[in-house]
């Protein structure tokens, strides 16, 4: 596509149109996609409480994230007069926009990838760490006590996790032998004995998806590590002194950062687009539509776990991060690095 | 022509943010200047073609090293008239190691300009088919190996000379043992008696 705007637009004009199409192409079905997932959410958790859900707006109550986006848009945003008015604002939108930026990188399918970098991997692992920005911006413009102790909390919690979702990210790299993310999808093809196309199932690597799914969670600010938001401590967390867009700017950027940990959980550990057996036919399927279904099924065990398990202590927040997935995760990049040097490379 | 704008935006930009770091009235402000002009180093990087250092300057100063300094500096309670005070009285010296810092720079560029081909002949060429990553995994662990060993040594002794040097061991606090805890069953810790009507409890 984008060769073919070029001959008709000229060499930079048309690169630059083609690729506005492709980061719509990418940001606005995310946007529907968030939208779309709140619902699915709130379904979830109904239905785990026994409730109903949401179930009037639209049929099934499907529109009901749109009503919400109504009302939101329609309300006043309020600048409190101690807050620093410049950061308070920049904060949601620092936010929002690097839960979209991340998504550069994903592929979606063969080739289909907006941006096809050799440091696919360290690229998000440099996005993200600018998330905890807009928590931290937040909670310190806002001039207030319950988000200022979200913002502290929220920055002591990234920091540790993104340490063990580093090791975790580097076991996978080791395997696949490249920080690309299309490549590290196709190296798990036929992975487990030739049939099975992913990572997970392997035993060195197992242990690091579920290290990995956790620390997505924390790294979130997801339940059960949600004590940048926890309601009874901190009424809202960062997010009390905003209203309007501006809350729903932090509302759709976490459910994108959210759906991006499926989504990386699903490219590292469970195969990406690719099916899930190595098998003729199935490759029939369009691989998004593999990778969605991860992606939703990941997201959904992340909306189980929402539901049914009770919030962590801080204290035991940190001791997790550090004393267990820091070691166990340095133990395992030894343990890879020893079978690799065994096997692959031993020549 | 757009590698050329780009350059100049992140070049601008960049010292543009590296001055307000230091005139910024708000340390709060100063860090998150500091951080603006990571990510404009981190594109020049990018510019260079140095993609690995660009993500590498982004992950470990923007998202480590600049959370711990905005971390200490949002909670410390800093009084802006004695910070500029000293500005006036420590200004010559300021400008004294601007000045060095200038002339270094200067005669490095000036050495590289004059003697290219020789440099040239002895750093490794760099490699234009393999990403800069496995490049430089390939000298790291090869030809500089025992340097590169040595430097993780000496931030393996600063990591321990910071532990030894902050650690104080406290005493009267009480330490949650969580295995300890774990261990714990009901028959250890209560037990069930049937005491008849008015008899009282023995404790």
């Amino acid at each position: 596509m984008t060769a073919w705007f070029q001959t008709q637009l000229g060499d930079g004009l048309g690169w630059f149109v083609a690729n506005l199409i492709l980061v719509l192409a990418i940001a606005l079905p995310l946007m529907l996609a968030v939208a779309m997932i709140i619902y699915g959410e709130r379904r979830f958790w109904g239905a785990f409480a026994l409730r109903r859900g949401p179930n009037v707006v639209g049929p099934f109550g499907l529109l009901q994230s749109f009503a919400d986006g109504l009302k939101v848009a329609l309300q006043e945003i309020i600048v409190p007069s101690a807050a620093n008015k410049a950061l308070f604002l920049i904060a949601p939108i620092l936010t929002f926009t690097v839960a979209q930026i991340l998504w550069a990188v994903i592929p979606f399918g063969d080739k289909m990838v907006l941006s096809d970098i050799n440091v696919g991997l360290l690229y998000i692992l440099a996005a993200s760490s600018i998330g905890v920005y807009g928590v931290m911006i937040a909670g310190w413009s806002s001039n207030s006590k319950y988000p200022f102790y979200s913002a502290l909390r929220a920055a002591a919690q990234m920091v540790s996790y993104e340490v063990s979702i580093g090791f975790v990210l580097l076991g996978v790299v080791m395997f696949a032998g490249s920080f690309n993310l299309s490549e590290i999808v196709l190296a798990q093809k036929g992975h487990i004995f030739g049939l099975v196309n992913g990572f997970a199932l392997n035993p060195l690597i197992f242990p690091l998806s579920v290290i990995f799914m956790i620390s997505a969670m924390a790294e979130t600010g997801r339940a059960p590590f949600d004590l940048t938001e926890a309601e009874s401590e901190l009424v809202a967390g960062y997010q009390t002194e905003y209203s309007g867009m501006a809350f729903a700017l932090y509302w759709l950027g976490e459910y994108a950062n959210v759906l991006l940990m499926c989504a990386l959980n699903a490219t590292l550990f469970w195969g990406g687009w690719l099916p899930p057996i190595d098998w003729a036919p199935l490759y029939l399927v369009p691989g998004i539509i593999w990778l969605f279904a991860k992606i939703f099924l990941g997201f959904f065990i992340f909306s189980w776990v929402k539901a049914t398990v009770p919030r962590y202590r801080y204290d035991q927040v940190m001791r997790l991060g550090w004393k267990i997935f820091l070691p166990i995760s340095l133990i395992w990049i030894v343990l890879i690095s020893g079978y690799l040097m065994l096997t692959r490379y031993s020549a | 022509m757009i590698q050329a704008f780009a350059f100049y935006l992140f070049a601008t930009m960049l010292i543009a943010s590296a001055v307000l770091v230091i005139s910024a009235r708000n340390p709060v402000h100063s860090v998150l200047w500091l951080i603006l002009g990571f990510f404009n180093a981190a594109g020049l990087m990018l510019l260079l073609g140095a993609e690995f250092i660009a993500m590498l300057l982004v992950i470990v100063y923007v998202g480590a090293v600049a959370v711990l300094f905005l971390f200490v500096v949002m909670m410390l309670d800093i009084d802006f008239a004695e910070l500029r005070a000293g500005f006036v009285r420590y200004l010559p010296f300021g400008l004294l190691l601007a000045m060095v810092l200038a002339v270094e720079m200067i005669f490095a560029v000036g050495a590289w300009k004059a003697g290219s081909l020789e440099m040239a002949q002895r750093l490794v060429p760099i490699p234009s088919d393999v990403p800069n990553i496995e490049a430089i995994g390939d000298l790291l662990y090869t030809r500089y190996l025992y340097v590169f060993e040595g430097a993780g040594l000496v931030l393996l002794v600063a990591l321990i000379g910071a532990i030894v040097l902050t650690h104080r061991a406290r005493g009267g606090i009480r330490p949650q043992n969580i295995s300890e805890q774990v261990k714990r069953r009901p028959q250890d810790a209560t037990r069930n008696i049937d005491q008849p009507v008015g008899q009282g409890v023995e404790l």
